[in-house]
């Protein structure tokens, strides 16, 4: 039996359901499932202009499985361009990861409990901190 | 007062910060008030399973407020969101003197 898939984190789900190609008049074909730690992988290396390295750490894989996950996003992207297919986003191996802050001084991540008062990064008490959820 | 507790893999100032959570070897309890500090085996490094939700159960014990780790694992992290400890994440290979001196001012 192979290993368990490990969860890849996400930070933020994408916000559409999916993406479907007009002025084609063939339609009704099975839809393309990009799973959302796959468009996390384009998002990240993509995007935010990343190295995989990098990524893989912020998505708990090695850097070889985001590799593999990257690569497959892009196929599945390509496929659905060329056989003019619809994308659809599905959750897969995925753990949501909405509850974490970024001290843009120290670069520690952390959570921030609804018992705490003020809005500081704990390492430095610097007060530039950022949601890692809502950035885009 | 609040109690912060730093994963750390050795029992002294000196020792080196330990990036596992459930499955570091020691913890160090800082108390901030004070500034006193100890040391608590973790027994649960070689368990087979479960590690991170036995200690975060741990944690929850000793009342602590705040975690400095390098990583949590699902269950733990879901627990110790639960019950409002803050958990703190830093990549920096560092010891835990370094740390306490960056927290406590």
């Amino acid at each position: 039996m192979p290993r368990r898939t490990r969860l890849r984190k996400v930070v933020a789900p994408p916000e559409f359901k999916g993406y479907k190609p007009y002025g084609t008049n063939r339609n009704s074909k099975e839809p393309i499932e990009l799973l959302y730690e796959e468009y996390e992988a384009i998002k990240l290396s993509d995007y935010d202009l990343m190295n995989h390295k990098e990524a893989s750490e912020l998505m708990g894989v090695s850097r070889a499985t985001f590799a593999r996950i990257y690569e497959s996003a892009r196929r599945k992207i390509a496929m659905a361009f060329v056989e003019t297919k619809e994308i659809r986003t599905v959750y897969g191996n995925t753990q949501m990861d909405e509850s974490w802050f970024l001290c843009n001084v120290c670069h520690a991540r952390f959570t921030l409990p609804k018992t705490l008062k003020q809005d500081i990064c704990p390492m430095c008490s610097s007060d530039q901190i950022e949601s890692l959820s809502k950035q885009k | 007062m609040s109690n912060i507790v730093i994963t750390s893999s050795g029992n002294e100032l000196t020792a080196q910060f330990d990036k596992r959570f459930g499955r570091a070897e020691w913890f160090c309890v800082l108390n901030s008030m004070t500034k006193e500090s100890r040391f608590i085996k973790n027994e649960f490094t070689d368990s087979n399973h479960g590690a991170g939700t036995k200690v975060a159960e741990l944690m929850i014990e000793l009342k602590v407020d705040k975690i400095i780790s390098g990583d949590f694992g699902p269950k733990a992290k879901e627990l110790l969101e639960e019950v409002n400890i803050q958990m703190v994440i830093i990549q920096d290979s560092t010891n835990i003197k370094e740390i306490v001196d960056r927290i406590v001012v």
